[in-house]
């Protein structure tokens, strides 16, 4: 019954091909291409240990994301739950049998590689909730009662990874999420009553956060208070930024990120090597990419005729999104350090992978722009 | 349909909203962006070159000390110091015990590196043993594939040639204090010394140099990566010393038959001090390394002080040497003249007081040479009551008593001449008469270093020259050893110290200096309290005067029990034996005084002493050769 709506299910992969957006897939590799020659810089000149690394990563992760854009949506569509679950279960996992780094239990090992599932529950929750919003309709959307269950579907992944924990990723899930909510019907009383909401639980959550947490919150306030201490490394961040003024130091010539000043350079605090070495002229044509890669999800998300198309298109940007405001802001001192990587720039396996299995699940959902889902 | 497009319509609104929120975001992340790098870049720019930049202080190789001659007598020494750097091997204790095969280390060093191992950075060296013979640097170097994180580095050690000899002309060095380690980052370098005592203290300024300092680029450890400038370190002042080394060490040794002596020989026209010896002595080397407390609370406590300067920190009673002053204050005042003379019963009344002769018998009718010849006590009582004890405070003054001089070692001291405004202002009494008695023959409240006593005898024998004993050569104020013309072809030409050249005539009159040296030449005739101590050699006849000087007055009570003679009281009751002395007397060059602590009497104790190094001065004779 529901086969026969779908229209474009008989099309080649070579006309698959000539629909994506290759635009975005130049973008993206310009912004990762920035992403090799800060780490480059990091290992004081050689792509060793970071840059070959990452770039072999890259191109494994873009033959995945064009992979993913050919697979026929209704696929996907159809294994939304199940994906979702198997998420839960690998944060169920963690919590049980988890790797221990950084202070942090996020890593599952198995056996040939170690996975990190909060990054793959960031992709399967919005792909839930897309899955949720394409089948009720505006008015049943609005009924209160029908926020209980996305609720859950951002609350059970966000309870999960937090308590890992991991606060920054946690954060960006629940971000997202909202984001989707406020995007697909949320009223918007809900959402204001919900920040203030948040603001006033702030004192219940703080008890149970970590010591570095607290520390980081803290520290973010007033960073001058532990200048050795957690506030070193935002001092250092800022520092270093501030020092590249104008057109930066020079490639390679970054003294704070060099002589290890600047902490974590390769991973969270990488756009301040950038912006050291490059200064303001660099930072600006980062986050004009990164604008451009955000508009052209936006671009995509409207091109889609069935609405778990725009939905998830319109997620996976605002994840993407969150990730680089988040981050950059932290670096700069505008939000507390909370862990998290700039995507496609900071070395890393799994964020990279997660991030370029998000655009190519937005390439998907362009392809397969008029394909018939069904509604139920 | 409609409702899917009300629910699209419903999406791209709220979409654009959130977009807006978006654009808002990254202006915010843009603006931030300008911030830092565009209005606050600069002062970034300087923290980030603070961050940096270190600049380690190169310190500067301390001055040597040398005599007149060249001959060094504070040079520095290469210390070989073997350290271990921690980062750079796996395990410190194994290399410690693969090290211990080669040098052997004693527990206490092994557990103050492992301490020092917990507080240091790891890529910060800590000295393991210093003073390593150049057998140990060798053997070391060879198993040096076996000893990761070892190193062998060369630093200075200070080094006193002449040992005991020069200790308290030179003096020492040491670690600096804690609280001056604030006040220069160069003397918070580990292992800097400064100067503690004598030349090594008055002159550290000169003798430490300036530091060098090399700008390093640092990690975030504070580990240099690489150098960016350097500035060398400047060495400190070499300083040349009028002292004879050799001679110095002779009259060291000279002294060394007494327990506790000292000496003074200087010459009369230009003050250069040939040697300033005090014994018994310590050798300075043994404090560049550190001393145990234990040696050196002993010779803190030692009552022949060691540890002090007593040519020129130590204060006696004058003694009969003193009879010098009031004999020429009784010259200038025009009391009386040479043929003066006085009867000597062996003691003079005053009031109902009697004063004793030190010659019970008397001496009968002396003269002024006479009373300077055989020291007679009476013949100076009699003066002192004429020409009272403001004439004779006087006269000691300007011949250079109870002053200092800005002598080069800080350990110098004032002594004391009392007058009548001193009794009043310090002892808030009046003169008593019998007090001047005392006063005039040295004893009472005088006090006169061996110093003090050398240029009072250097300004009669000179010609009435305000001269002022010095130490170290320099330009300008003082006079240049290679420079001067007085010390290259030995003219006696004056020289003056603390006045720079200007008013340096006493202006006492040359015929009662000479009336004055008439007696001290017969001093050492027959009959002359020192005529044991003669210099019979020709040419280098030496004139001067005894003096003995009470510590304690022998009691009847110690009589009645067979007391009679110094020799029988404890050694710290002993009279000071004291002699000051300047040869030849046909041209007087050089002058001397000798104190022998407790030596009972001058003629016995400080004359033969005396005797021999005015001899062997005359013969070694520095004056006539050329300082090289």
């Amino acid at each position: 019954m529901f086969g026969s709506h779908i229209s474009h299910g008989d099309e080649t992969l070579l006309e698959k091909l000539k629909h994506l957006a290759w635009g975005q897939v130049f973008l993206i590799c310009l912004f990762a291409g920035i992403g090799f020659t800060a780490l480059y810089s990091a290992a004081g000149g050689h792509f060793d240990p970071w840059a070959s690394a990452q770039m072999t990563r890259f191109l494994g992760a873009l033959i995945m994301l064009v992979v993913l854009a050919l697979i026929d949506l209704k696929w996907v569509f159809r294994s939304v739950w199940i994906l979702y679950g198997m998420s839960l279960v690998l944060l169920l996992l963690v919590d049980i049998f988890g790797h221990v780094g950084m202070g942090a239990q996020r890593w599952l090992d198995l056996g040939i590689i170690k996975i990190q599932p909060s990054e793959l529950a960031k992709i399967t929750t919005l792909m839930a909730l897309a899955r949720y919003f394409h089948a009720k309709d505006i008015i049943e959307i609005r009924k209160i009662k029908n926020l209980i269950f996305p609720s859950l579907i951002i609350g059970l992944p966000v309870y999960l990874v937090v308590k890992q924990p991991d606060l920054g990723t946690g954060i960006s899930i629940m971000l997202a999420g909202l984001s989707v909510l406020l995007a697909a019907g949320l009223p918007m009383w809900i959402f204001i009553a919900g920040v203030v909401l948040a603001v006033i639980s702030i004192p219940v959550i703080w008890p149970f956060l970590h010591d570095y947490q607290k520390d980081r919150v803290t520290v973010f306030f007033n960073p001058e208070s532990e200048p050795l201490g957690a506030g070193f490394h935002i001092i250092q961040s800022k520092i270093a930024l501030g020092s590249g003024g104008v057109s930066g130091k020079g490639f390679l010539q970054g003294t704070q990120s060099h002589l290890n000043f600047l902490p974590e350079k390769h991973t969270d605090f990488i756009f301040t090597l950038w912006g050291e070495e490059w200064g303001f002229l660099g930072g600006v044509v980062l986050l004009g990419l990164a604008s451009l890669i955000i508009l052209y999800g936006y671009w995509m998300s409207f091109q889609c005729k069935h609405h778990f198309g725009r939905i998830l298109t319109f997620g996976l940007t605002m994840n993407f999104s969150i990730y680089i405001m988040v981050n950059i802001g932290m670096v700069m001192g505008l939000l507390p350090v909370v862990g998290i990587p700039l995507a496609l720039m900071s070395y890393g396996g799994t964020a990279m992978l997660m991030v370029m299995a998000a655009f190519g699940l937005m390439q998907c959902c362009l392809v397969h722009r008029d394909a018939r889902l069904p509604r139920s | 349909m409609d409702r899917d497009q009300e629910k699209i319509d419903f999406f791209s609104r709220r979409s654009f909203v959130i977009g807006g929120l978006q654009a808002l975001g990254m202006s915010a992340l843009v603006g931030r962006l300008a911030w830092l790098q565009l209005v606050e870049g600069e002062k970034y720019r300087t923290l980030a070159e603070n961050n940096r930049i270190n600049v380690r202080i190169l310190p500067p190789s301390r001055g040597q000390i040398v005599d007149r001659f060249g001959v060094p007598l504070a040079t520095n020494l290469q210390n070989f110091q073997v350290l271990v750097t921690p980062e750079q091997t796996e395990d410190v204790e194994e290399t410690l015990e693969n090290l211990q095969k080669i040098l052997p280390l004693s527990d206490r060093i092994v557990q103050r590196v492992l301490k020092k191992l917990k507080q240091n950075p790891s890529y910060v060296p800590i000295e393991i043993r210093g003073n390593l013979e150049w057998e140990d640097v060798a053997e070391i170097e060879l198993n040096m594939p076996h000893l990761p994180g070892i190193s062998v580095q060369a630093g200075e050690l200070r080094s006193y040639p002449y040992k005991d000899s020069t200790a308290h002309i030179i003096g020492y060095v040491g670690r600096v204090s804690e609280a001056d380690q604030l006040k220069d980052p160069l003397l918070a370098l580990p292992g800097f010394l400064v100067g503690k005592t004598a030349i090594e203290k008055k002159y550290d300024l000169e003798l430490r140099g300036k530091a060098g300092k090399a700008e390093m680029e640092v990690n975030v450890h504070g580990r240099p990566v690489r150098e960016l400038s350097r500035t060398a370190a400047q060495s400190g002042q070499r300083l040349v010393l009028s002292i004879d080394a050799e001679y110095q060490r002779f009259v060291q040794q000279r002294l060394a038959t007494e327990r506790s002596a000292s000496a003074v020989v200087m010459d009369v026209h230009t003050g250069e001090v040939y040697a300033c010896a005090s014994h018994p002595s310590f050798d300075p080397n043994a404090f560049s390394g550190g001393i145990s407390v234990a040696d050196w609370e002993q010779m803190r406590d030692d009552p022949a002080q060691p540890l002090n300067n007593k040519a020129v920190g130590g204060q006696y009673p004058p003694g009969s040497t003193f009879k010098i002053v009031t004999a020429l204050a009784g010259l200038e005042s025009g009391f009386i003249d040479p043929n003066w003379t006085v009867f000597c019963p062996g003691h003079y009344d005053l009031g109902n007081m009697r004063f004793h002769c030190w010659k019970s018998g008397g001496h009968g009718t002396v003269n002024l040479n006479g009373a300077l010849a055989h020291s007679c006590d009476t013949y100076f009582y009699k003066l002192s009551t004429m020409i009272g004890i403001d004439r004779i405070a006087d006269m000691a003054r300007t011949l250079g008593l109870g002053d200092v001089y800005g002598f080069d070692l800080g350990e110098e001291r004032g002594g004391l001449i009392p007058d009548i405004k001193w009794k009043r202002k310090v002892k808030k009494d009046v003169w008593h008469q019998g007090e001047t008695l005392n006063a005039a023959i040295g004893q009472g409240d005088d006090l006169s270093t061996p110093l003090q006593l050398a240029t009072m005898l250097s300004r009669v024998v000179n010609g009435g020259y305000k001269v002022a004993p010095w130490l170290v050569a320099r330009d300008g104020d003082k006079m240049d050893l290679t420079a001067s013309s007085a010390l290259r072809n030995g003219t006696p030409k004056p020289f003056s110290v603390s006045l720079g050249g200007s008013d340096i005539e006493l202006g006492i009159d040359p015929k009662h200096l000479r009336a004055v040296m008439d007696g001290l030449e017969a001093v050492c005739r027959q009959g002359g309290t020192a005529y044991a101590s003669r210099i019979v050699e020709e040419n280098m006849e030496m004139g001067g005067k005894t003096g003995t000087s009470q510590v304690k007055r022998i009691s009847k009570a110690e009589r009645a029990t067979g007391v009679r003679r110094q020799e029988d009281l404890p050694w710290h009751l002993r009279h000071h034996a004291l002699f000051v002395g300047y040869a030849p007397t046909q041209a007087p060059r050089y002058a001397c005084c000798v104190l022998v602590d407790h030596g009972a009497g001058g003629s016995t104790a400080a004359a033969p002493i005396a005797h021999d190094i005015m001899l062997e001065i005359q013969k070694r004779d520095p004056k006539a050769k050329p300082p090289s």
